[in-house]
């Protein structure tokens, strides 16, 4: 067989497994549709390139192909062919890069109604935090983590009080309620990602890092680590449900505050000093019976 | 080793036809004044000759031994690097075969077949491999400029390789912390060979570097003053102008990541925080504090991201010699070719973070990214061009040289314009840390230049050992690895656009992923034929030195010097007496008027008269 006939089922094989898949991407879930969008113009764009080229490069393999009394053309420059190529390729590229540009301001640019939300990660899992009444989160520092305090919040900020603490792998969202994603890690780098959000940013030790979506679909989605942490990294798996604003409510108030932690410790302190004096009472009062016998 | 220096060959130390012997002005004696060469400035240098078979064989300062040395062991730690992806390629599509696989053990497998495949076979085979064999012999020097250095340079490159096996046996086993090594995780307990095993690659590393360098400067300073006459810069061929931009590129990148290397070992060993912020493990507070993990990302890319064109540049410009060659046809916009050379180099340091779209830095450094990484695919686009249109009304010779040049085409635009995917900023975020990634950089600088190095292969072997390899053979060897590795790497986007992310030992069962995993058993299947196809070249090579056709002088009738020493293969010193006169580029190929379909760099004007040469 001529291989020029190869390599075009070849291409022939590309095309059609590009249109068959049955892999593809997965319902999109948030307000990022402008990524798939630049993607597909990208696919049509480059697909359109490679498939050109390759056909050409074909055609010329079986045209050409060798001949003993045939002498190739000799050319070594085409000033006006080189320049119209140069242009047609910038225009080209300006065009996928204008809408990626534009879409990149959005991912940038955080809507101001966005609900904060803290992802905390470590190895090998995640916990979340969101803002109680007051609308913002406390700050938070490495160090004051321990176990009465388990996202380390600095005792001494008003705003981290009533924090919400999820202390679970699976949080719940909103629908159609933006949401910036602040990202910490207290130990490696890590990656919350949902694919059907598109999403994604490393979470870093050190310092903040955030990005934002708004969840349009409810459901139940599962959370990947995207940013390799160790061993433990393909088994790092969370979990988001979106919900309407009625149950996401109810299940928001469902959940412990700081303040109710803090309330829980001093009652499991007062308990614990309860139970101790009811013990000597107990002890004392055994006494007594029994000096009374 | 003896320091001894002689005038075996019996070429004289002055050459009759330098400026001292006073030849001056124009063209002199029998001369035709088209045909006048300038006088080589200086006289030629003596060569060391090795006598025994150690300074011969072994401790040699033949660049050609140099070459072929780094070939081979460049080509030893590859089959070791297949070997790895094989076993990692075993657990994706048929976990309950791979029982005795960990988590830690596929994770030092992805790390160690990473970084072996990237340093120590691409980056050495390209320019340690076909640099060290073809820069002399292309720009008709007699050796390197410095053959000491140059074979301390190869035997850096061993040790280097050797630490880096050293740690597979080491307590804990080689690092498996992925192939950019990222801290804080690299040298923390949840990643495997986190103690001894990232120390030894940080020294392979930093071995690597040094040996490297000293043949780097080798290479420079050969293109750069030993040309021979008449060879000016832009009558070399492409690609010894891909080696040589490739060579300034990692002397530039290259002391990134010794650096990056280096500061890594001092937080392990002696507990600075140069990558290290606070960090709690295990509920401890560890004694590190105030460094960023991001910094050595940068330092990372800043290397990383040129590394990528050290690779591919040289593979460049071989392609274009074996194009023209074997099309018979002067490569197209030879000029446009060499400033997309110089331009892509150079634009390559200015897009390193286009890694780190995700990775936390400020995001409003994508914006001058992803348009820095767009410009850079203008130029490679017209090499792309070119190549297509150099064989646009050729006479092209469908051999295995030639197949291996269309492989390289294909996968080479597939990966190049999946690359447009991932340097658009946007476009990256769903599609980073994804399988996407793995198969656009699998596509682009691991099946395409490894197209370039098989054809390279089946293109000057005829001039290395003397023999051609067998055609057939190759034929089986080229359709089992191009179909074998397309039918890898291209369905293995898609599972990118699902979301499967990189990295993952397990999949679990995630509901979108596990419909994944008839394609990772399909993938398995064409990763262990493409790997075990490389037996067939394995054979062919043994089988071609035995009783393989002979070659004899010149045998593709090419234009370019190293076709045209006195004995093939070429001896010690290349030229015999006297070295080659340049008259001409290397492209002549088909000249209207000329008898032959090529006319070599050595012909003067005067021998093919009447010709309608353009460029000379």
């Amino acid at each position: 067989m001529h291989p020029g006939i190869i390599f075009f089922l070849v291409i022939l094989g590309s095309v059609l497994f590009h249109i068959f898949t049955p892999w593809y991407w997965t319902d999109i879930a948030s307000n990022w549709g402008g990524m798939d969008d630049t993607i597909t113009l990208t696919f049509w764009v480059g697909g359109g390139v490679f498939v050109a080229v390759c056909l050409f490069m074909i055609y010329c393999v079986v045209k050409f192909s060798y001949k003993k009394d045939r002498k190739a053309e000799y050319k070594p420059e085409d000033k006006k062919l080189e320049k119209i190529l140069t242009w047609a390729t910038t225009i080209g590229v300006a065009a996928l890069l204008a809408p990626g540009l534009i879409i990149w301001n959005q991912y940038v640019t955080v809507p101001k109604n966005a609900l904060e939300v803290d992802v905390m990660a470590w190895q090998w899992g995640w916990q979340y935090r969101l803002p109680g009444e007051d609308g913002k989160l406390g700050t938070t520092q490495i160090i004051n983590i321990n176990d009465n305090n388990p996202f380390g919040i600095n005792l001494d900020d008003p705003y981290g009080k009533d924090d919400v603490l999820i202390q679970s792998d699976v949080i719940n969202l909103e629908n159609n309620q933006p949401v910036k994603i602040l990202l910490r890690s207290v130990d490696v780098l890590h990656n919350w990602y949902v694919p059907q959000f598109r999403a994604k940013m490393d979470a870093v030790p050190g310092i903040v890092t955030y990005y934002w979506f708004e969840p349009n679909k409810i459901g139940e989605y599962e959370v990947l680590c995207a940013e390799y942490c160790g061993v433990g990294h393909y088994a790092m798996r969370g979990g988001v449900e979106v919900q309407s604003t009625e149950n996401y409510n109810k299940w928001i108030s469902e959940q412990e505050t700081f303040n109710d932690l803090i309330a829980k410790q001093e009652n499991i302190e007062i308990e614990l000093e309860n139970k101790k004096i009811a013990k000597n009472n107990n002890f004392l009062l055994n006494k007594e019976i029994y000096k009374e016998e | 080793m003896s320091d001894e220096y002689e005038n075996k060959k019996g070429y004289q130390a002055q050459s009759s036809e330098t400026i001292s012997s006073g030849s001056g002005g124009g063209g002199s004696g029998t001369v035709s004044d088209a045909d006048y060469v300038r006088p080589s400035e200086v006289p030629e240098q003596d060569l060391y000759h090795g006598h025994s078979f150690i300074t011969k064989w072994i401790f040699c300062q033949d660049a050609k031994v140099i070459g072929v040395q780094y070939f081979l062991l460049a080509t030893f730690t590859g089959i070791i690097g297949l070997i790895l992806s094989w076993l990692m390629r075993l657990q994706l599509g048929f976990p309950e075969a791979a029982g005795f696989m960990t988590a830690e053990h596929y994770y030092q497998f992805v790390t160690m077949h990473g970084m072996i495949m990237v340093v120590y076979f691409l980056t050495a085979l390209f320019l340690g491999g076909f640099g060290n064999y073809l820069i002399p012999l292309m720009v008709g020097a007699r050796d390197m400029v410095f053959p000491y250095l140059n074979m301390v340079s190869f035997w850096m490159f061993f040790i280097a390789v050797g630490v880096l096996l050293a740690s597979f046996f080491v307590p804990g086993g080689p690092t498996g912390a992925g192939w950019t090594l990222y801290p804080p995780q690299t040298i923390l307990e949840g990643t495997p060979g986190s103690g001894m095993g990232i120390l030894l690659m940080c020294i392979s590393l930093i071995l690597f570097v040094a040996g490297f360098t000293m043949g780097g400067l080798n290479y420079l300073i050969t293109v750069l003053q030993a040309r021979t006459r008449g060879m000016t810069l832009m009558r070399m061929p492409l690609t010894v102008w891909g080696i040589f931009t490739a060579t300034v590129l990692a002397m530039l990148a290259f002391p990134a990541l010794l650096v990056g290397s280096l500061m890594m070992s001092l937080d392990k060993i002696l507990g600075t925080s140069f990558f290290m912020p606070t960090i709690l493990q295990a509920g401890e507070v560890l004694e590190y504090g105030g460094g960023s993990p991001i910094l050595f990302q940068h330092l990372f890319w800043f290397f990383g991201h040129p590394e990528v064109y050290i690779v591919a540049l040289p593979a460049f410009g071989i392609i274009s010699d074996l194009i023209s060659v074997h099309a018979r046809k002067n490569i197209f916009g030879y000029r446009m070719m060499v400033w997309a050379i110089v331009v892509i180099g150079a634009l390559s340091f200015f897009v390193w973070a286009h890694h780190m779209y995700v990775s936390g830095m400020n995001p409003w450094f994508g914006f001058f990214f992803a348009t820095t990484t767009l410009i850079i695919a203008i130029p490679t686009a017209m090499k792309v061009y070119n190549w297509v249109l150099t064989l646009w009304r050729g006479n092209i010779r469908l051999n295995v040289v030639m197949l291996w040049c269309l492989g390289f085409i294909v996968t080479f635009v597939n990966g190049g314009i999946t690359g447009i995917f991932l340097g658009n900023v946007t476009v990256d975020v769903p599609l980073s840390d994804t399988y996407f990634v793995i198969a656009h950089f699998h596509m682009v600088m691991g099946i395409a230049p490894l197209m370039v190095i098989m054809g390279a292969v089946y293109h000057w072997f005829p001039l290395v050992a003397g023999r051609f390899l067998d055609e057939t053979l190759g034929k089986w060897h080229f359709w089992l690895t191009f179909l074998g590795a397309y039918s890898i790497y291209f369905p293995m986007h898609y599972l990118g656009f699902i979301g499967v992310p990189r990295r993952y030992f397990e999949m679990y069962d995630s509901p979108y992923v596990t419909s994944a995993v008839g394609m990772n058993e399909f993938i398995s299947m064409a990763a262990f034929i493409v790997g075990a196809a490389q037996l067939i070249l394995i054979y062919n090579i043994v089988r071609t030195l035995k009783i393989g056709k002979p070659a004899g002088h010149n045998p593709w009738q090419a234009n370019s010097l190293e076709w045209l020493t006195p004995s093939v293969p070429p001896e010690h010193g290349n030229w015999g007496e006297k070295l080659p006169v340049v008259h001409r580029w290397p492209y002549d190929f088909s000249v209207p008027g000329a008898k032959e379909d090529f006319i070599t760099q050595t012909t003067p004007p005067s021998e093919v008269a009447g010709t309608e040469v353009e460029k000379t």
